[in-house]
């Protein structure tokens, strides 16, 4: 009796959340898709995928952190293109390893985003206003400065990087070796310590807290100056990785390739469930929308749909998602709303 | 003597050219539970800020807490000393959990940056039982009510091991059953030694809780009581500096002929067969407990929530209520029980809200709205109704809740209803805005507008009514006439039938 009560309600609060859907849509779509080839649903495919999307998602995890704490960050392309025009420049000037260039890149990132911070805080500008603003500055200086000129012929010990697997696994029927790319695994890690800021750490939880209800979050004796200067700062900085695996990812600092797909990555954690009004997400939802949006890509393209249906197929995967999201929190919503509101009247 | 856990003297604050508070003494006995009285704008809010440490008093104005002097009293040192506020707006976070909310405190001074879950639930678990109150720890605060959502805004202040608990107006958006919830919880701190100051103005609910009450008004003390002592009636006196005096019902009194009659009238599972008439220049009311059907058959009657029997005149004509603008073209108006979300829209202006009932008939030959008439009727209204506003195009919200209301009754006399449906329409504002209100809607009456009175406070019921019907499980169960209409009567009839 007590542990099919116990099952019910594991259900029940699974078919609560909306990580659920989304993991539900990625398994219809996939059977779908091998049904029709089976070369969809090979270890292959989808090591070469994730490879793919790592740049999108580590970009998408550092979206998710700014959503959930209120804000919204649209110059995190700018920040990732400049990043990574800055880092070639100085690589191909003075050559140095890796690490230093990454760190260029991270540095960069880091500042660029505090800058948004600053902008955020002080002077009060929404969120949104800040940084087109900024996404337009980082960019037209970068542009101004470079005439849209693209870097290329990296040191062979960046490309190389770029090319590492994590481990390998041998082509069966001769068929060449794969493996997981580092860009993956640059991910993954990234998912982990982002997972455990936001569940287990003060700090991820005042991220939460302020996207709630900023003005309890003072109250109650956060630190909403450091708060945001982490969140926007967190942002700058994975912009600056992002822009380090992009030129890990192409093998060239090309000033439009990035920019201009903003709206693509905020999708993908809207997808996952994070809300636009702040307070809710999870890196759990956030993964599952970049592999949502990743398998559609791909599965069209496996499919042999015309890539002019693309982005109408995945816009539409987009509002459903979002509409039943909303459809289903709305009761919630309008309790809420009518408390406060009852509340407000009073005073 | 009891000890005293908070004395205030000679305290003063003023804003700009406004004297906020004016040389106010106050005490607080350890362990009693206190209660600050006053209408809108006496200085309550501004004590409370005093109090909790984020507003400083003027120079001259003296703290003590338990005795000692304090020199410097920021919102910390409050937290410090155990005092505790709780907000009107409960500053909660809706999205996080009732355990991870009563915590957040102990979250935010923990030693570590690492948080620790186990620990969090540990105090949530320890808090809601100290308060005797089951709540599941892992629900997000918004999936609450917000009766709920006050006992983890209770919770979370305890968690810090408050002593003294300050409570801002906790009471306003409750229903009945809720207070006496609240104050149950409230009765069970104060056995456990737990010191609370409560604002409000409702009386019943003062003269309920409290030990002693001090009342303000203008920014002054009016005096300190023991509550055994004062009456709701003296109260009243004291917080607005004059008496209400009661409507004079007479036996003989003359209507005009019938505005509303309702006939066998039912919606299944909310109201049935009820039958009652509204005449002209009468003031009916309809009371009942939360849930007897009172609210649902206001709406039918405004044609939110058609019947599925039994038939509706106006004005002698039968009528199908099947929308609002079946309920206008048959002269009803509506003032809604919840006045911002049915009522009013917020952010708009003054002016906007109260044409926009009669927006057709301000437009001119070209489709456009005419500014002259719009302005000409606002003004009128706003003037005939006494609706005190820096100008009509403030936006509603900025209003005081007894101004809303005048706006919300304006915009449906804008329409020169032949009936108006009063639901609740005192809800939280305070004694002299309600006040008022019932002498417009007297001088509504008096001018030949059938009034259907409907609220669950019996006093302004007993107090305006004409004529009085108790409903019950959806039917009218009992009519009371003069000179029968009584608070205690109405009472008696509505215990009656429980």
């Amino acid at each position: 009796m007590q542990s099919g009560e116990r099952s019910t309600n594991v259900i029940k609060q699974l078919l609560s959340r909306h990580e659920t859907y989304v993991a539900l849509a990625i398994v219809i779509f996939s059977i779908v898709i091998t049904a029709i080839n089976p070369a969809y649903l090979t270890l292959r495919n989808f090591l070469g995928l994730f490879q793919t999307y790592a740049f999108w998602g580590v970009l998408a995890v550092g979206v998710l952190v700014v959503l959930i704490s209120g804000g919204i960050d649209i110059s995190f392309t700018a920040i990732a293109t400049v990043a990574e025009y800055v880092m070639a420049t100085i690589m191909l000037r003075f050559g140095g390893d890796i690490f230093t260039s990454l760190l260029i890149a991270a540095s960069i990132g880091i500042v660029l985003g505090l800058i948004n911070a600053v902008f955020i805080h002080y002077f009060k500008i929404p969120t949104i206003i800040t940084t087109i603003a900024t996404l337009n500055v980082y960019y037209g200086v970068l542009i101004a400065i470079t005439h849209g000129s693209i870097l290329h012929s990296f040191p062979s010990w960046f490309n190389n990087f770029g090319n590492m697997l994590v481990f390998t696994i041998p082509g069966s029927h001769g068929g060449s070796p794969y493996g997981m790319s580092v860009l993956t695994a640059i991910w993954i890690a990234i998912i982990v310590i982002v997972w455990f800021i936001l569940q287990h750490t003060r700090l991820g939880r005042a991220v939460y807290a302020i996207g709630g209800n900023a003005e309890a979050a003072r109250r109650v004796g956060f630190n909403i100056v450091s708060i945001q200067m982490f969140v926007y700062g967190f942002m700058g900085l994975i912009g600056g990785i992002a822009g380090f695996m992009h030129g890990l990812m192409i093998g060239a600092a090309e000033p439009n390739s990035i920019y201009g797909h903003e709206l693509d990555v905020i999708a993908m954690v809207v997808l996952g469930g994070a809300n636009l009004a702040g307070g809710k997400g999870t890196i759990t939802g956030t993964i599952l929308g970049v592999v949502l949006i990743a398998i559609m890509g791909n599965g069209l393209t496996i499919m042999r749909v015309s890539s002019y249906w693309h982005n109408l197929i995945i816009g539409v995967i987009i509002v459903v998602s979002v509409s039943f999201s909303a459809y289903r929190g709305r009761r919630a919503v309008v309790r809420r709303s009518v408390s406060k509101e009852r509340t407000e009247a009073v005073g | 003597m009891p000890s005293k856990l908070l004395v205030l003297e000679n305290i003063s604050k003023r804003y700009g050219g406004v004297q906020a508070l004016d040389s106010v003494d106050l005490d607080i006995n350890a362990g009693e539970i206190h209660c600050l009285a006053g209408e809108n704008g006496s200085g309550k809010s501004t004590m409370v800020k005093i109090i909790s440490g984020v507003v400083a008093p003027d120079p001259g104005s003296r703290i003590f807490v338990d005795g000692e002097r304090q020199h410097s009293y920021r919102a910390i040192d409050a937290v410090h000393r155990g005092i505790e506020v709780i907000f009107q707006d409960l500053s909660l976070f809706p999205n996080l959990t009732v355990a991870e909310n009563i915590a957040m405190s102990s979250t935010v001074a923990g030693g570590s940056p690492i948080v620790a879950w186990k620990e969090v639930r540990e105090i949530a678990k320890r808090t809601l039982d100290r308060i005797r109150v089951d709540l599941e720890p892992n629900a997000p605060v918004e999936t609450l009510s917000l009766a709920e959502q006050q006992l983890v805004a209770i919770a979370r202040a305890l968690a810090t091991d408050a002593r003294f608990l300050i409570m801002d107006e906790p009471t306003a958006a409750l229903t009945r059953n809720e207070v006496d919830d609240l104050f149950s919880v409230v009765e069970e701190l104060k056995t456990k030694g737990l010191t609370v100051l409560f604002i409000s103005h409702k009386l019943d609910e003062v003269l309920q809780i409290s030990d002693r009450v001090t009342v303000l008004r203008d920014g002054r003390k009016v005096g300190t009581y023991d509550v055994k002592e004062v009456s709701a009636d003296r109260l009243t006196a004291l917080m607005t500096g004059r008496t209400l005096v009661a409507k004079q019902k007479s036996e003989e009194q003359t209507y005009g002929p019938a505005v509303l009659e309702v006939d066998n009238l039912s919606r299944e599972h909310e109201f049935h067969e009820v039958t009652l008439t509204v005449h002209g220049g009468e003031i009916v009311g309809l009371t009942g407990l939360r849930g007897s059907g009172r609210s649902r058959l206001a709406l039918s009657l405004f044609g939110l929530n058609p019947p599925t029997a039994g038939s509706v005149k106006m004005n002698g004509k039968e009528v199908r209520l099947r929308s609002v603008q079946d309920a206008l073209r048959a002269g009803i108006g509506y003032v809604p029980e919840n006045r911002m979300v049915e009522g009013l829209v917020a952010n708009q202006s003054v002016r906007r809200n109260i044409v926009i009932t009669i927006i057709r008939r301000l437009l001119n030959r070209i489709g456009l709205l005419d500014a002259r008439k719009t302005d000409e009727i606002t003004t009128t209204l706003v003037r005939k109704l006494d609706v005190r506003l820096p100008s009509v195009d403030a936006a509603i919200q900025t209003l005081s809740g007894g101004n809303q209301q005048k706006v919300v009754l304006a915009k449906w006399i804008a329409t020169e209803p032949s009936l108006l449906i009063l639901n609740g329409p005192t809800v939280g504002i305070d004694v002299a805005a309600k006040n008022s209100i019932y002498e417009l809607a007297q001088s509504l009456a008096d001018n030949g507008m059938g009034i259907l009175f409907i609220s669950e406070e019996v006093a302004e019921v007993a107090h305006n009514c004409d004529r009085v019907l108790v409903m019950h499980k959806g039917r009218v169960v009992d009519e009371l006439v003069p000179p029968d209409i009584s608070e205690a009567k109405i009472k008696a009839s509505i215990n009656a039938i429980r």
